[in-house]
């Protein structure tokens, strides 16, 4: 549910609500042109300026994919998620703007670009044609699995000698520090032909997400609204729970106390 | 050794602003591409996970964007490519409207809030992260 915020003028009798269901891959301006035109007709043209998202007082990143937004700032809280939009004072300091489309376009092929870099030194994206490029995005935008995947699987495969990527794209998302996430590099396999886990990777780049033996669970890892076994092998992890992106976004999030 | 005065110039620090802040590095690296890392000043070494320590960046320009008489410069690990990006226009004397776009590998371009020190852990070789600019759109 999308809140309008309180100081917006509303005309008499429109709902300050509207509801929507979102997908978890997308981007908040991608999928929120009803909320714009649904304000928009109602409220007062000078107090319309550019669009964005906050959740109890944390502005959203419409760069990050709405499921890990959700993860990492609400995965507690009863659904639906309210989140409340506002058309003016742009927080410049913690959003990036997004004048348009192309602007979301532009930062998700640069994600999908990076992260090839990493899985196969960005030859696999290399030898697209553009037209595949544009039907990753399209088949993201249109919400259309299979007109995604056609190309996406390309991104997904390795040389049969190898046991998985070259490297794992992934970033782990924390609420408790001011860094925006860590992101080292990290291959599936150790040097003694040992599939790397979850729980390896936290080990070495996040250690105090993890637990020692013997004491309490004090966070929860979640990627997708779930958590993996600490045990899942890292590459099936990064073949099958990435974002469109081809990034494994994991929120290491407190534990909730109930 | 990382320190040579003469091989790396301090990025001021990193402000609200985010203008201030680089430190200049090289002078011998004033020639576009290097031919090996020989050609490096050779006493730049490895911040090994300190995040305290700077690191290291080279600046290449694109097509028609101007270049920067000093490349190589010395940066906190948690400044931002925004933090970057508005050093650069400075320095060019850009006006702020016009626009600035940095690329690594030659491919893809990191998002303003993105840390050099990550990008630097990821895909930085010899030493140092090499990063080309461009008053347009170089790479898709």
């Amino acid at each position: 549910m999308i809140v309008v915020e309180k100081f917006g003028h509303l005309v008499t009798g429109t709902q300050a609500y509207i509801h929507l269901l979102l997908p978890r891959v997308s981007y908040l301006t991608l999928v929120t042109d009803k909320v714009k035109k649904h304000f928009q007709k109602v409220m007062r043209q000078e107090d319309i300026s550019e669009i964005w998202f906050e959740y109890e007082g944390t502005p959203l990143k419409w760069h990050y994919p709405i499921g890990l937004l959700f993860d990492l700032l609400a995965s507690s809280s009863a659904l639906p998620w309210n989140i409340t939009v506002h058309f003016k004072s742009f927080p410049e300091k913690d959003l990036l703007h997004c004048p348009s489309k192309d602007a979301i376009e532009a930062h998700f092929m640069s994600c999908m670009k990076e992260a090839d870099a990493l899985k196969h030194k960005s030859q696999v994206i290399n030898e697209m044609q553009k037209k595949d490029h544009k039907q990753l995005w399209m088949g993201l935008q249109n919400d259309r699995f299979d007109q995604f995947w056609a190309i996406n699987r390309k991104l997904m495969e390795y040389p049969a000698e190898e046991n998985g990527f070259r490297y794992i794209p992934f970033r782990i998302y924390q609420t408790t520090t001011e860094r925006p996430f860590i992101q080292k590099l990290f291959r599936p396999v150790a040097a003694d032909g040992q599939l790397h886990t979850l729980g390896d990777l936290l080990k070495e780049v996040c250690p105090s997400a993890v637990a020692p033996e013997d004491g309490e669970k004090k966070n929860q890892v979640m990627i997708h609204g779930i958590e993996p076994m600490l045990e899942t092998p890292l590459q099936w992890l990064s073949e099958h729970l990435s974002y469109p992106d081809n990034f494994l976004h994991i929120s290491i999030i407190p534990q909730p106390t109930d | 050794m990382a320190e040579e005065p003469q091989s790396v110039f301090q990025l001021p620090p990193s402000s609200a602003a985010g203008g201030e802040g680089l430190t200049e590095v090289s002078p011998e690296i004033t020639t576009p591409e290097p031919p090996s890392s020989a050609a490096v000043s050779p006493g730049i070494e490895e911040p090994a996970g300190d995040t305290k320590k700077k690191i290291d960046i080279l600046l290449k320009a694109v097509g028609d964007t101007p270049i920067m008489k000093t490349k190589k410069w010395a940066v906190e690990r948690t400044r931002t490519i925004q933090g970057l990006i508005d050093f650069i226009k400075k320095f060019l004397k850009l006006v702020a409207s016009e626009q600035l776009f940095i690329y690594v590998n030659q491919s893809f371009a990191p998002s303003p809030d993105q840390e050099v020190g990550t990008l630097y852990e990821c895909f930085g070789s010899d030493g140092k992260l090499v990063l080309h600019y461009c008053k347009s759109q170089a790479w898709g």
